[in-house]
């Protein structure tokens, strides 16, 4: 154990780890309740898989370490990554996807680089995308929307997730970004694959899609209401938002045929999730504003042109991955100007 | 360019649990009872210690000079009261190590017997030079904490063409209300004070700064101040850090300190609100600094109040006065409880440095464990100066501290902002202490190491010289005896 030798300060403030994770866990329980209401039993199934599992892997992770695992467990930060990979999973995908999911998050993601606050990814998006590579058939089945009690019932449901029933292609689809993708390829053009699109319907999230991504509304009041909590700042979530915003008006304006709108990008896949509970991950993001800032539109960019021009409808996952690679390079250069000094570090001038 | 992203006014900073009300409402109590004994350190303030002039067993007047001061960055003592010089001896100071330092002790006779000064009659109308003399006299030193000479400060004001004196009445720091009490009883003098210093200094105006916490000191301080023009009191958000000089001026003029200077770069001077108090009491009344205000709270006190206190009254006696229940107390220091200093026992004396005397109870100082940093950057956006207290820390754990430097760790303040906010409680100005610490030994080893090198070559050169000497004289010699032979010779030549 670590004890705090005596110095000054001699007080402190409340807030702990703990205290930090609990918020984060309940700024997605709206968008992750949703998700399960949406898509019935096999997704509360998937998501009780991947937590337990997430727990596991780190209470045996620490336990190899040696020292206090419980103290740690506690922490919550494994229920954190548990949650957010079940969030980005397909809702009917078998359970062995969730533990994978969990194992490649907790192990890899986090305690090969040495544990809590050295890892150099995003746990939870490190699992997606070596989930979508490894698996891409489990990986993009995506369930029709199925509200509880009028979907499957909880056998069938049970079945599903558990011992690889075969999911009917009558109860699945694409999701809209998959769609346009495919549409394009076949020579489709823009706004007749978008007959059947309803943005309000994407708006509130009754649309397929990953387990806990769908909903815009209420990720994007978890994620305002940790913002008011002061959990996270501004600078990534805006900064990513704007610059999808950005390009996809700016494209959209030139070939309304080929490109997007900006409503469709922001209402699609994991864009709200990342913003706001992703790519704000304390530990893969720079620390400085300005560094945030550059890192949200980094990913925003990255995002639109994977989504455009990438071999993938979605591209989240990887931005996310390419700019944690870079932000130890953005925190080395980006730093805060200290008191007295210009930004380069020299003493500002007197008189 | 990026300027936006920075508050122009105060950057960094934390709202700390304030633990104020405990105080602020209280009237300053001056009934503490006399103690027997004073035990005064030479050294209270920065710079030289002061040489005693005072022998034991002589008997001093209250006020009356027991130190003088030594050099031009020195301040005198004097008497808290009257009595006799019972030894000049080593006794622990109130510093984290308590090791023991110079000090005189008096056993006081419970008279209250004045040296008698010469009072004078329009102190307002005195030259600046004089002012400054007798702040020095007094032994008037920066009570804020930094105890910095007054007179070296005014007299620096003066020869720089200051034009603003700013009085920084921040006290940011939880739980000491030292200041605010004086402002509220004691505003009348305190302006007295500032008309003075700026008279010192010959200084247009002046600017108390006061967070808006203290609304009752405020009033007061406006009312008292109302018919100078010369001087404005403000109030400014209550926001720890408030009080770094730099940061209050900084918010008050939107102008920064540069890295490498002082505040007199930028023509001002910063002065402590209960230095100003200290200032009037040294001028217009010829009262040296002998006694001043101390908040003592904590949790582990029952009867936290301000207290007027003689230097050199032990601490455990002015703790006894308010009530301190031992089993409580968890934690002594002097000073706030985010720049304090932690004191092993409270058998040491009352300096001028000490605004608080703080007995922290256990749940006062709850520390859970200390978890790794979840680089949340709570610190960096706490830092008021701007420094990566998460990057600093990393490279002293890794021994590099050159890396600490450069990234800014001689700028560090020691305001414990970082500590306060990190969620996973790491002792991170712990480490900056310890940092500058050891940079400060090496430097010192450095240092010596060149004096012994220097050394070296100086005994090298010295011999080289003294052989190159021993070898002229020689070469002298032979030469004289040689020319003495060729004379003789010629001479025999001659007179054969
Ligand atoms: S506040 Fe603590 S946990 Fe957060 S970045 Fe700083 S040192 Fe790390
Ligand atoms: S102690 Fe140093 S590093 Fe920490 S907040 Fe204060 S100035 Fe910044």
């Amino acid at each position: 154990m670590n004890i705090k030798p005596i110095s000054s300060p001699h007080v402190s403030s409340a807030r702990r780890v703990d205290d930090i994770m609990k918020k984060v866990i309940f700024a997605l329980l709206p968008a992750l309740g949703f998700g399960i209401f949406l898509f019935g039993w096999s997704a509360l199934f998937l998501t009780m898989v991947t937590v337990l599992s997430a727990l596991f892997f780190e209470a045996v992770c620490l336990k190899l370490k040696g020292g206090a695992v419980e103290s740690y467990l506690r922490d919550g930060s494994a229920i954190v990554t548990g949650l957010l990979v079940a969030m980005t999973l397909p809702p009917y995908a078998p359970w062995w996807i969730g533990v994978v999911g969990s194992g490649l998050a907790i192990i890899l993601g986090k305690h090969v680089y040495g544990g809590l606050g050295q890892n150099l990814f995003n746990p939870a998006m490190l699992a997606r995308v070596a989930l979508l590579i490894s698996f891409p058939i489990e990986m993009t089945t995506w369930v029709n929307v199925s509200p509880f009690f009028t979907g499957l019932d909880i056998l069938e449901s049970f079945k599903i997730t558990f011992s690889g029933a075969e999911i009917s292609d009558a109860i699945t689809g694409a999701t809209t970004l998959g769609f346009v993708k495919t549409g394009f390829s076949q020579a489709q053009l823009l706004p007749d694959l978008l007959n059947d699109y309803s943005g309000f319907l994407a708006f509130i999230g009754w649309e397929r899609g990953s387990l806990g991504e769908t909903s815009t509304v209420l990720i994007l009041l978890g994620g305002l209401w940790l913002m008011r909590q002061g959990i996270i700042q501004w600078f990534i979530p805006v900064s990513l938002l704007a610059s999808i915003t950005f390009l996809s008006t700016l494209f959209n304006l030139i070939d309304s045929t080929h490109y997007l709108s900006a409503w469709v990008h922001l209402n699609s896949g994991a864009v709200m999730l990342v913003a706001f509970f992703i790519a704000t991950d304390y530990v893969t993001s720079p620390n400085t504003p300005l560094g945030q800032l550059i890192f949200g539109t980094g990913c925003g960019v990255l995002i639109f042109v994977i989504r455009s021009w990438g071999g993938y409808p979605e591209g989240t996952g990887f931005a996310v991955l390419l700019m944690n690679s870079v932000t130890p390079l953005i925190d080395h250069y980006v730093r805060p100007r200290i008191y007295g000094r210009t930004r380069d570090g020299k003493p500002i001038e007197g008189g | 360019m990026f300027a936006f992203l920075e508050n122009p006014k105060f950057r960094g900073g934390i709202h700390a649990e304030e633990h104020k009300a405990e105080t602020c409402d209280k009237p300053i109590a001056t009934n503490l009872p006399l103690p027997k004994k004073l035990y005064i350190p030479v050294q209270q303030h920065v710079g030289k210690p002061a040489e005693p002039i005072v022998k034991v067993g002589e008997h001093v007047l209250k006020g009356q000079l027991l130190a003088y001061s030594q050099g031009t960055i020195s301040a005198p003592v004097h008497a808290p009261s009257s009595g006799v010089i019972l030894d000049v001896q080593d006794f622990p100071a109130p510093h984290p190590s308590a090791l023991p330092i110079r000090t005189i002790v008096i056993e006081t006779d419970g008279e209250e017997k004045w040296f008698k000064y010469a009072i004078p009659e329009k102190p307002f109308e005195l030259d600046p030079e004089e002012i400054c003399l007798r702040v020095g006299g007094a032994g008037v030193v920066g009570l804020g904490g930094a105890v910095f000479p007054s007179a070296v400060k005014l007299n620096l004001g003066r020869k720089n063409q200051i034009h603003t004196l700013l009085i920084n009445a921040g006290e940011c720091e939880p739980y000491l209300t030292c200041d605010d009490l004086l402002m509220q009883e004691r505003a009348v003098e305190i302006v007295g004070g500032i008309r003075l210093m700026l008279r010192g200094m010959n200084a247009p105006k002046a600017i108390v700064g006061i967070e808006d916490n203290k609304p009752k000191a405020f009033k007061a301080m406006q009312a008292a101040s109302t018919e100078f023009q010369q001087i404005s009191v403000v109030q400014v958000p209550t926001r720890y850090p408030m009080g770094w000089d730099r940061q209050m001026l900084r918010y008050l003029t939107g102008n920064e300190i540069p890295a490498d200077g002082r505040a007199t770069d930028i023509g001002v001077v910063i002065h402590n609100v209960a230095t100003t108090y200290a200032v009037y009491q040294a001028v217009c009344l010829s009262k040296p600094l002998i006694s001043r205000v101390v908040t003592v709270s904590g949790g582990a006190v029952s009867k936290p109040q301000n207290v007027e206190v003689p230097i050199g009254t032990l601490m455990s006696e002015v703790l006894a006065f308010c009530g301190v229940e031992n089993e409580k107390l968890a934690r002594l220091i002097m000073g706030g409880p985010m720049m304090g200093e932690v004191l092993p026992h409270a058998d040491v004396p009352v300096v001028k440095a000490s605004s608080g005397i703080l007995a922290l109870s256990h749940e006062d100082i709850f520390e859970p464990e200390v978890k790794p940093c979840i680089r949340c950057s709570s610190c960096v956006t706490a830092c008021p100066v701007g420094l990566l207290p998460l990057e600093m820390a990393s490279r002293i754990k890794a021994n590099k501290l050159d890396a600490a430097v450069d990234l800014g760790l001689k700028d560090c303040i020691s305001c414990g902002s970082c500590s306060y906010v990190c969620p996973s409680n790491i002792p991170l100005v712990h480490y900056f202490k310890f940092a500058s610490g050891e940079l400060f030994s090496r430097q010192q080893r450095e240092h010596k190491a060149e004096q012994t090198k220097r050394l070296a070559e100086n005994r090298t050169q010295r011999m080289e010289r003294i052989k190159a000497e021993a070898e002229e004289d020689a070469r002298r010699v032979m030469e004289a005896r040689a020319a003495r032979q060729a004379a003789e010779a010629k001479a025999q030549e001659e007179n054969a």
